[in-house]
């Protein structure tokens, strides 16, 4: 099913979410990558996130007058985050996270103990994901991180599509198509065994 | 004649405008595909578009400028051109904007220009004749993350080479952003496996190898891959890479090479031809 959540998103709202819905995410999305989760973990959030949605992205911004303005804002790989992931959705309790690549076991833990949805973003689509971010309400940590790693606070509409990845019940689309692809390579194996 | 202009033109058209052969290859993806698969094919098009028609960046991650350069050995103007292409690096960083992308790798530092030390990477051919032809290839981290090389015994001949290709690819899933291109670099050496590898993405998709064993590989191996199901994204599908291209050197007897390039569906490319008398064209 497809629709479209507003934060502040509930944990009731994240918890009827399964693996395969398509989604879209209106209202307030921050940014945070490797070193905002980590900063984040040691020195508290420089913003209330609880409800909102997480995004592992490091856009392209430009300065307009006093405003920021995003270009591009695809999803990075969340792979990297999940050596903080448990313990941000433990401590901060953000309902959607939005990223590509899927997450492991702990994130995928952590989802169902907090009642939170890992939703993939079609990667590379940095222009799409630019289109629904309506303005930057805020900026932190940007002189000690950097564009990339800073944390951007933006107000979005209809962010999306988003595909529930792996949702609060501890199913993961990732782990089930690996299954699949599991099962195709012994196939592939055989075939290359088997030719010239 | 401003090079460096005309060369950051160069870099900001491959950052926001997506090459027809990639458009027409996403296309044809797009058809074969249903359910989250043909989601993430959707999203790929229309952003494609929204970029195109925004001029700006198709992904937030504009990648590392890397330039392919056939210099004619006569070409007149070859100071401007070394000079100029860690210039055009900095002028498409402002005008586009891209990304800083360069960090140093010991103190973090980033000069939030896009150059650095060896960066923009320059890859010389010395041809004949007395033009230059500059190639400009933006890559993504994601991508190029997945890139492998692999020393394979050559005893194991070219089903081991496709093995390792199929299953190192199958293996990155949807981390490189499929649907990708492979390059594919036999033989050489180490550096030169990998250097052909990315050298092969320069050729045009739905462009096979001249040599028939070698365009029976590619096809080989794109159908290997595909059949395993991995698709877009890593989320289910048919097409898990648009295209795989090949390229070979002579090897040393006992040394088998395969250097594995992956690209991510943004195939972001651009080409300035300079001839000797200045005039120059982006295309």
């Amino acid at each position: 099913m497809e629709r479209v959540l507003t934060t502040p998103i509930s944990e009731t709202d994240a918890r009827a979410l399964k693996a395969g819905d398509v989604i879209h995410v209106s209202g307030t999305m921050f940014t945070a990558r490797d070193e905002a989760h980590r900063m984040m973990l040691e020195h508290g959030s420089p913003l209330p996130v609880e409800g909102l949605a997480l995004f592992h992205c490091g856009p392209v911004a430009q300065k307009k007058g006093s405003d920021w303005e995003i270009l591009a804002a695809g999803p990075t790989t969340s792979a990297r985050m999940e050596l903080f992931e448990a313990d941000f959705l433990r401590r901060f309790k953000t309902r959607v996270i939005v990223g590509k690549g899927g997450m492991g076991d702990k994130t995928l833990a952590a989802l169902g103990e907090v009642g939170a949805v890992y939703t993939h973003f079609t990667g590379g689509a940095g222009a799409l994901a630019a289109k629904a971010v309506k303005r930057v309400t805020a900026v932190h940590w940007l002189e000690e991180l950097g564009m990339p790693e800073a944390i951007w606070v933006m107000e979005v509409e209809k962010f999306g599509p988003l595909v529930v990845a792996m949702d609060s019940h501890g199913r993961s689309l990732y782990k089930d198509l690996s299954v699949t692809v599991d099962k195709n390579m012994e196939a592939i194996r055989a075939r290359i065994k088997g030719g010239k | 004649m401003n090079l460096a202009q005309e060369l950051g033109k160069a870099i900001g058209k491959a950052a926001t405008i997506l090459p027809p052969d990639a458009v027409r290859a996403l296309e044809a993806a797009r058809e074969r595909e249903v359910g989250p698969a043909r989601v993430q094919l959707e999203a790929i098009l229309e952003n494609v578009k929204i970029a195109r028609e925004g001029k700006v960046p198709i992904c937030q991650d504009t990648g590392t400028i890397t330039f392919f350069v056939k210099l004619g050995t006569k070409f007149p103007h070859l100071p401007d051109l070394v000079r100029a292409l860690p210039e055009a690096a900095r002028v498409a960083t402002k005008d586009v904007p891209l990304r800083p992308n360069t960090v140093h790798p010991f103190t973090g530092k980033n000069p939030g220009d896009n150059t650095g030390r060896y960066v923009p990477a320059v890859t010389w051919e010395m041809v004949d004749g007395d033009g230059a032809e500059v190639h400009v290839l933006p890559k993504g981290g994601g991508s190029e993350n997945c890139c492998a090389l692999r020393m394979l015994p050559p005893g194991g001949g070219l089903k081991g080479v496709k093995e390792a290709v199929v299953e190192h690819v199958v293996a990155c899933g949807g981390l490189p952003c499929p649907p990708t291109i492979i390059g594919v670099g036999v033989g050489g050496g180490a550096d030169l496996a990998l250097k052909l590898g990315k050298m092969a993405l320069l050729r045009p998709l739905g462009q096979r190898h001249p040599e028939p064993e070698v365009a029976a590989l590619e096809a080989e191996l794109e159908e290997l891959i595909n059949a395993s199901g991995v698709g877009p994204m890593g989320l289910g599908g048919k097409t898990t890479v648009l295209a795989v291209h090949a390229e070979y050197a002579h090897r040393h007897p006992a040394s088998l090479p395969v250097g594995i390039v992956v690209q991510c569906w943004a195939h972001r490319r651009a080409t300035v031809r300079i001839r000797a008398d200045g005039r120059m064209e982006v295309v």
